[in-house]
């Protein structure tokens, strides 16, 4: 039941930079069960895209990954290019953050559909036409005929999205990595494209990673969140004690940020006070020490591992009631 | 979009026109004259010659006949060669120019672009920094040393080998009297190729596109043929464009070492003596050349990029 599809540990991800080495994502553990979704939030800059472009491989030519990342029988972070082009697009696919740039501007977006399905599955070019018109279809694409013969810049922002979703599907992989999905879509749009999501999820046990910012389609859809700050986990739990009861002072200022529609429409967005830290030279200590209303001197010395206290979270204010916090 | 490379053409008619009229009255304030040979012609002599060429009518209008005759495909007589009219000069030195720079473009096209190309693939390598280096030597190294050196290479050193090649002299344009001349015509175009085509390769490789291409699990190979050449080539086809042009219509530098009757030689014959339409001929070609080459840049890239094609 409860069987890992991705398994990371302790990942960290580096740039090397003219001004210095970028300490892009910190010592992240996290994983992904059969038919579960997990959710990860986080300001901008936080480490959500760079942490799954290493599992995918997909790091710039100045990054550099270490730790590991469990597929199945595989380590994707120690595997050669040929292993990893044998599951990317196949068993583990990813849908990436801009819709706009994602697809080859001189290439029909049919053809950059039925190329996945050439590549995985063999598929003669007639068989991979229909299939990939159906997936058009399933992803509220309408006229897929039609528009599986255009360049993507004839399609809207919307319907790239959607061309790229139908991309990460079409051979029904065990688990997609969606970077803000749904950014482009209109409401009730999205709310089809996470139907379709969760129709997936439920029949087919496929796992999902979503990325968003936007806490409403997490609370939709994940039964996990992971939250980030500064390149490092800092609260995992369920979606319901994320929402109900958070513990780390980062997650509750994101949550006090996101609008609800109670609020009265004068209501000033509250944010949270101060700037993401420099990733080049973090913060001694928690790196979310200098923008935390509850800091306290230990904050600054020394920094909070990620342990149980309530959830799993990386703050001292949890863990000193906590039995088995950080010493 | 046709209508576009309609209004492109009709746009270079009045570009071309500006070539004419800037050349015409910038020969003319140049100075010397047309008969200023070595042996001095006699003050009569000169005054017939220079009546017999116009010489003397006012300048807008010895322009505008210059202008009419043009219009109707005649480049007036040479001042130099007596018996030729400029335009049987050129229909002369054109199709050899042309022979020479379009082999050079091809040869280089096919060095340059799979060198520029390949570098990419193994970023900062042995091999890249290979290529980058040969291509900056060949960028900054001017034809006329590259040129005396393989001539003192393979016509004076070789000599006697089986690598011996006739280095100067035309020889009717036979294949071995062409092998040098197209070498160092060629050098300096596979090294600006293989620069433009390496950095526009890393640059297409850094793409979101070419991440995803890669995320589908496509082999590398794929990845770039398919996905990256065609937005890499943009740039090597916006240098083409002009460089075709140029090549074209004749190296003078090349054309005078090797001593090819091509139309580059006729132009430096013809600054020289000052021979006003020879000079003018040779340049109005080269400018519509540039225009057309230009022209054809714009359509190529209408293939590279639909997006293009509805603009
Ligand atoms: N090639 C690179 N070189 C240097 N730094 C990089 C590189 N790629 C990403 N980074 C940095 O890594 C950090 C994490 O980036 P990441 O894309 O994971 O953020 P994110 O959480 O996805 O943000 P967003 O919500 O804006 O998408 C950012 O500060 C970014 O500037
Ligand atoms: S460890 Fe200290 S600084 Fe960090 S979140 Fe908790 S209270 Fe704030
Ligand atoms: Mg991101």
């Amino acid at each position: 039941m409860t069987q890992r599809i991705l398994d990371i540990s302790d990942l960290n991800v580096r740039f090397a930079t003219e001004d210095g080495e970028v300490a892009a994502v910190s010592d992240v553990s996290l994983h992904v069960n059969k038919g579960e979704c997990l959710g990860i939030v986080g300001e901008s800059g936080s480490g959500k895209s760079q942490t799954f472009m290493a599992v995918m491989g997909l790091l710039a030519a100045n990054g550099k990954a270490t730790g590991s990342a469990r597929f199945g029988e595989i380590d994707l972070l120690k595997a050669n290019e040929h292993t990893l082009n044998t599951v990317r697009g196949n068993r583990l696919a990813m849908v990436f953050q801009d819709p706009m740039t994602a697809l080859t501007p001189h290439m029909r977006v049919g053809r950059q559909l039925t190329e996945v399905l050439e590549r995985h599955r063999g598929m003669d070019t007639k068989a991979a036409r229909a299939e990939a018109v159906a997936m058009m279809a399933r992803v509220q694409i309408t006229e897929p005929e039609r528009r599986f013969a255009m360049y993507p810049h004839e399609l809207s922002g919307g319907l790239r999205q959607r061309i790229v979703l139908a991309m990460a599907l079409l051979c029904g992989p065990e688990l997609v990595i969606a970077d803000e999905p749904t950014t482009a879509l209109d409401v009730t749009v999205q709310a089809l494209i996470l139907d379709l999501m969760r129709e997936l999820k439920e029949k087919h046990g496929t796992g999902f990673v979503l990325i968003t910012h936007d806490l409403g389609v997490v609370a939709g859809l994940a039964d996990r969140v992971a939250v980030m700050y500064a390149g490092r986990v800092v609260e995992n739990a369920s979606v319901a004690e994320i929402f109900a009861a958070p513990r780390h002072p980062y997650t509750k200022g994101l949550l006090a940020c996101t609008p609800r529609l109670t609020d009265a429409p004068t209501a000033v967005l509250p944010t949270i006070p101060g700037q993401p830290p420099n990733l080049q030279k973090l913060p001694s200590g928690c790196s979310f020490h200098p923008r935390c209303a509850a800091v306290f001197d230990r904050c600054r010395a020394e920094r909070p591992a990620l342990a149980e206290g309530g959830t799993l979270n990386a703050c001292f204010l949890n863990h000193s009631v906590a039995a088995g916090g950080a010493a | 979009m046709w209508s576009y490379f309609a209004r492109r053409l009709l746009i270079g008619i009045p570009t071309l026109l500006a070539v004419v009229l800037f050349c015409f009255f910038l020969m003319r304030l140049a100075p010397g004259g047309p008969f200023d040979g070595e042996a001095p012609v006699p003050p009569e002599v000169l005054a017939n010659l220079r009546a017999r060429y116009h010489l003397d009518d006012p300048l807008w209008q010895q322009f505008f006949s210059y202008l009419g005759n043009l219009l109707r495909g005649d480049f007036g007589p040479s001042f130099k060669y007596k018996d030729f009219t400029v335009t049987e000069l050129i229909a002369q030195g054109l199709p050899v120019s042309i022979e020479n720079g379009l082999s050079a473009i091809i040869l280089a096209i096919l060095i340059g672009l799979p060198l520029g190309i390949t570098a990419t693939l193994s970023q900062n390598s042995a091999r890249d920094y290979a290529v980058s280096g040969l291509a900056m030597i060949g960028i900054v190294i001017p034809t006329f040393v590259t040129g005396q050196l393989l001539i003192l290479a393979f016509g004076v050193w070789l000599k006697g080998t089986p690598f011996q090649l006739p280095a100067g002299g035309w020889n009717d344009g036979a294949f071995l009297n062409r092998i040098l001349p197209v070498t160092v015509l060629a050098l300096p175009f596979v090294a600006y190729i293989a620069r433009i085509s390496r950095a526009s390769m890393i640059e297409a490789l850094r793409t979101n596109f070419v991440r995803t291409a890669r995320a589908k699990g496509l082999p590398y190979r794929t990845v770039v043929l398919r996905h990256a050449l065609k937005s890499a080539l943009t740039p090597v086809v916006t240098f083409l464009g002009p460089a075709t042009a140029f090549l074209l219509t004749g190296s003078m530098v090349i054309e005078t070492i090797f001593q090819i009757p091509g139309i580059g030689r006729y132009f430096v014959q013809g600054a020289l003596n000052r021979d006003y339409t020879l000079v003018m001929g040779v340049t109005i070609v080269g400018a519509a050349f540039v225009i057309v080459a230009n022209l054809i840049v714009d359509m190529l890239y209408a293939v590279l990029d639909p997006k293009v094609r509805y603009e």
